[in-house]
């Protein structure tokens, strides 16, 4: 990897304090009621980043209390709580929104050429809505919490006495949130798409981001009739779930999985649109099978639907369903094993850079193929019997859900962080940050595999001793994970105010986003954009990708470094 | 070669006839996947190694772009060998849900936070420790009385989760006399993770030998909760009897024929796996799981040409007390025989074949201890 050499005099002359979207306005008001997709997206990832610390710290504490067999710092009851706001958190108010509101907001209206989404008001609208579903989940956590797991089976969930209707009305109204970044996006994409640039030029990003909104318009609104009805059952004992009532439980799994199984896409399309900008940029190369990736994308959102009953192996669902279910299952498997070969398949000739989102790409692809190749074991019908609702499901769904999102959201942090603020962090920290989160998460969750094998349950609060020596191994892991987290919070907030100043396009991208100035302008663009050559395109005669030397350091020789060897 | 795979994985003890089937499944999944992402990662490294970037500024790769054949095997060999685990695994599963037809019942309940087990025929029942004999087929016919509960035995291989308000099941022929613990694996509340048993497999002369101690002079007596009516009865009663003096005492002969006489509500003679065509005109067979929740919800499938007179017994009767009402009713058939219980897929662990349904109906159940 090259080292950083500051070199401020070979910065390009810029005007002095051009205006940008951070400075065009000033004030509180200038934010809060502001309808320029850049300044909404930099709030949802406030937000989410907020939701990522608040959730790990429940995971922390989550990690304690299994450091030994039995009571370490809080009550069976206490730990429940633990677990499910972890859950809650993490999946409702961080991995959800993280990517496609988040960085979505920002980048998506850039890569196709326009000013702002089709319904700025609306955008705004889903980051109020947001908010106010998390204020609800906040108030009945601090109201007493739910100890039900984020997954609310019934009848427990509609029988505990604890604060499930609050936390349940909360995940119901983030899911407008939801819906409505996702229309906006569907819209977007359909009417908004620069001269020129037709559906098979989109970049791989949009294509993932908009299979992603299909699902959440599509999916979202069983969630908020599941979520309703239970919260309704629990408010005034209607039957629907509960047999004591007439209901059916099984009925309340299905209904959730309907969404939640394409839920799990929600969160890792997003990842993959990420990785699928960062391969050929730091490949400096086309990318491998545009068309499999593009279109496995949208294959995933839409047979994804039809997977959710892999989840009820072991609930009393009939053996029929259950074959069903898990061949469905394992052609998802088929479609994320096409982009892992594509996208491994892009290095092949490539000029590879070795820089922090690349570090992050290499962690992705490893969690992916593990937490894949688990995913289809756990889709083998009889293996799952052993390991349903085992460490070994939460381990599988740590690495492919989380993992996959977490090194998503962290790629794009340090990817599109020049882009956002026109400044950098320091790469050394970075690559530093990068291999303390990558150790952590396989020294948290590679125990966890084990003591699934081993037959430890989920959602235990003690546990027999013979699994204590995995658990402190798992929360020694995750130590190191939260230094990490830690680490980059420090040294980006201090790149935010002191990094140094980049231009246009530091990493020499061929991505469209690349070619507005840094941070870019209110309306995103000084010119109107022409979209002459395919995306990611490192080929095509009189584009030679530009490529500065205050990111990069090397020598200023155009050309090529010896492709010919 | 076993051995050393299954420490390495740290998988518990295999001690059921279907435990070895399922770990051989996982060691060849687990294998394909470590050389196929060995491959991965060793080409990903080689490429870095040699297409890495040496610091010019503007150098950019060469395109490469995909070929017909190079996707097509892109799909297909993951494709082939992802059906190819999931036609073995489909195939466990199968035999996992069908539980042979010699297997011997016990009755299970899961409620906060303890489990009960029962026999039919009036041995004794316990809580939280399950004794069973090995190399003898054990079917595990489960309900819940509060939530959802999940019947987990690692050294088993097998799970199943226990619902209230119908019966699902489970079954196993353990193979090793031990000690092997069992775990609710469904959130079930505070002591979710206290919701813990055993099941002890003893040699099946010492378990027959304990079996008939046990029926002889004392049941053990369930030790939470309030009495159910059937510690107030016989203790020498079998679960046959208990059900017949328990629907006596209901009021359920006041519809209920027992010798197939027309009568306000359908006899039971011959009902246990009857198909029964409902006001709907569906067809249900009548199983436990069926004549339970007709206990309990009677309005919800009625048999075509009865009146709807039947009062819920949803609170009147306990797990065991309808347990022992469905035994009682199992055991009423006009040929003297004893019926065929299931309607699925069934295999035969010996000729490795799946029997067809219907035709098993003939076999006399040959119950190990009766």
């Amino acid at each position: 990897m090259s080292s950083p050499s500051p070199s401020p005099t070979t910065t390009p002359a810029v005007p002095v304090e051009p205006k940008n979207y951070l400075n065009c306005e000033t004030g509180v008001r200038s934010w809060l009621l502001t309808r320029d997709h850049k300044r909404i997206g930099l709030m949802f990832l406030a937000c989410v980043t907020a939701a990522l610390f608040l959730g790990g710290l429940f995971a922390m504490l989550i990690r304690i209390e299994l450091l030994t067999p039995d009571e370490t710092i809080m009550s069976a009851q206490t730990y429940n709580r633990m677990f499910t706001l972890h859950g809650v958190v993490m999946i409702f108010l961080f991995m959800i929104p993280a990517i496609p509101s988040g960085f979505g907001n920002f980048v998506l209206p850039m890569m196709i050429g326009a000013e702002d989404v089709a319904f700025p008001r609306l955008n705004l609208a889903s980051w109020y809505i947001y908010l106010a579903g998390a204020a609800f989940a906040l108030w009945g956590m601090v109201h007493g919490g739910a100890d039900t797991g984020w997954t609310f089976y019934t009848p427990y969930s509609t029988t505990t006495f604890t604060k499930v209707v609050p936390i349940l009305l909360g995940a119901f109204i983030i899911g407008f949130s939801s819906i409505a970044t996702g229309i906006n996006f569907i819209v977007t994409v359909h009417t908004m798409r620069g001269p020129g640039l037709t559906w098979n030029k989109l970049p791989l990003f949009v294509w993932s981001i908009y299979a992603t909104s299909i699902i959440q318009v599509l999916a979202t609104p069983i969630l908020g009739i599941t979520v309703l009805l239970t919260a309704i059952e629990h408010a005034f004992g209607f039957g629907i779930f509960d047999p004591a009532h007439g209901g059916d439980p099984v009925l309340f799994q299905h209904m959730f999985w309907f969404y939640s199984h394409p839920a799990v896409y929600i969160m890792v399309l997003p990842a993959m649109a990420v990785m699928s900008e960062i391969v050929p940029t730091f490949a400096r190369k086309n990318i491998f099978g545009y068309k499999a990736i593009a279109y496995s994308s949208v294959g995933i959102a839409l047979v994804g639907f039809f997977a959710w009953g892999h989840h009820l192996f072991t609930s009393g669902q009939s053996t029929f369903n259950a074959g069903v279910f898990g061949v469905i299952s394992m052609i998802v498997g088929v479609f994320t094993a096409i982009k892992v070969f594509n996208w491994v398949g892009t290095l092949y000739k490539g000029r590879i850079r070795f820089s922090t989102p690349f570090a992050y790409f290499c962690g992705f692809i490893y969690l992916l193929v593990f937490g894949g190749m688990t995913g289809v074991a756990l889709a083998t019908v009889s293996l799952d019997v052993h390991w349903q609702d085992t460490y070994f499901v939460i381990a599988h769904f740590h690495f492919i859900m989380v993992g996959a999102t977490l090194m998503a959201f962290l790629a794009a942090l340090h990817y599109w962080f020049p882009k956002m603020f026109g400044r950098t962090y320091s790469e050394g920290w970075g690559l530093v940050a990068a291999s303390l989160i990558i150790l952590g998460f396989n020294a948290t969750f590679i125990p966890q595999f084990l003591l699934g094998n081993a037959g430890m349950p989920r959602r235990y609060w003690s546990y027999p001793a013979e699994f204590q020596a995995l658990n402190v191994a798992s929360t020694a892991g995750a130590s190191l994970l939260a230094f990490g987290f830690l680490t980059i919070l420090v040294y980006l907030t201090i790149a935010l105010f002191y990094g140094e100043k980049v231009g246009r396009n530091p990493w020499g991208s061929r991505g469209y986003e690349w070619n507005s100035p840094s941070p870019p302008p209110k309306h995103n663009f000084d010119s109107p954009q022409v979209f002459d050559h395919p995306p990611h395109d490192y080929d095509s005669e009189g584009h030679e990708p530009e490529m500065q030397t205050e990111v990069h350091g090397g020598t200023e020789v155009h050309g090529d470094d010896g492709a010919k060897r | 070669m076993n051995e050393l795979m299954r420490n390495m994985l740290f998988l518990p003890v295999q001690a059921s006839t279907m435990s070895t089937h399922i770990d051989y499944l996982h060691y060849f999944v687990i294998i394909t996947t470590m050389v196929v992402s060995t491959l991965i990662g060793g080409a990903a490294l080689g490429f870095y190694v040699k297409y890495r970037w040496k610091g010019r500024i503007g150098a950019k790769g060469e395109p490469v772009y995909t070929t017909f054949l190079g996707e097509a095997l892109i799909i297909g060999v993951p494709a082939f060998f992802f059906l190819l685990w999931f036609a073995i695994g489909y195939r466990d599963f199968v035999r996992l849900q069908s539980p042979p037809p010699n297997a011997q019942d016990v009755y299970v309940m899961g409620k906060q936070w303890m489990w009960k087990f029962s026999y039919p025929d009036g041995g004794p029942s316990g809580t939280n420790v399950l004794r069973v004999p090995a190399n003898r087929p054990i079917r595990l016919l489960m309900t819940s009385r509060d939530v959802i509960h999940s019947f987990f035995v690692p050294a088993f291989r097998t799970k199943q989760d226990v619902l209230p308000g119908r019966y699902t099941q489970s079954w196993f022929e353990a193979t090793k006399p031990g000690r092997y613990p069992v775990y609710c694996t469904e959130m079930c509340g505070t002591g979710h993770s206290t919701m813990r048993a055993e099941v002890v497999v003893m040699e099946p002369q010492e378990f027959d030998k304990w079996y008939a101690e046990e029926k002889s002079h004392s049941r053990a007596k369930q030790r939470d909760g309030r009495k159910t009516n059937i510690e107030d009865r016989d203790p020498h009663a079998t679960m046959i009897e208990m059900g017949r003096q328990l629907a006596e005492s209901a009021g359920c002969f006041k519809c209920h024929s027992t010798d197939g006489s027309p009568h306000i509500g359908p006899t039971w003679l011959d009902m246990y796996m009857r198909k029964e065509t409902l006001q709907g005109g569906q067809v249900q067979v009548a199983d436990e799981a069926y004549i339970t929740e007709s206990m309990m919800e009677p309005k919800l499938k009625q048999v075509q040409g009865y009146q709807l007179v039947m009062p819920s017994y949803r609170g009147r009767l306990e797990g065991p007390e309808s347990a022992a009402i469905v035994e009682y009713i199992k055991s009423l058939r006009s040929d003297g025989t004893e019926p065929v219980r299931d309607k699925g897929p069934q295999f035969d662990i010996k000729n490795g074949q799946v029997v067809e349904p219907g035709t098993g109906s003939t076999e006399v159940r040959t119950g190990g201890m009766q």
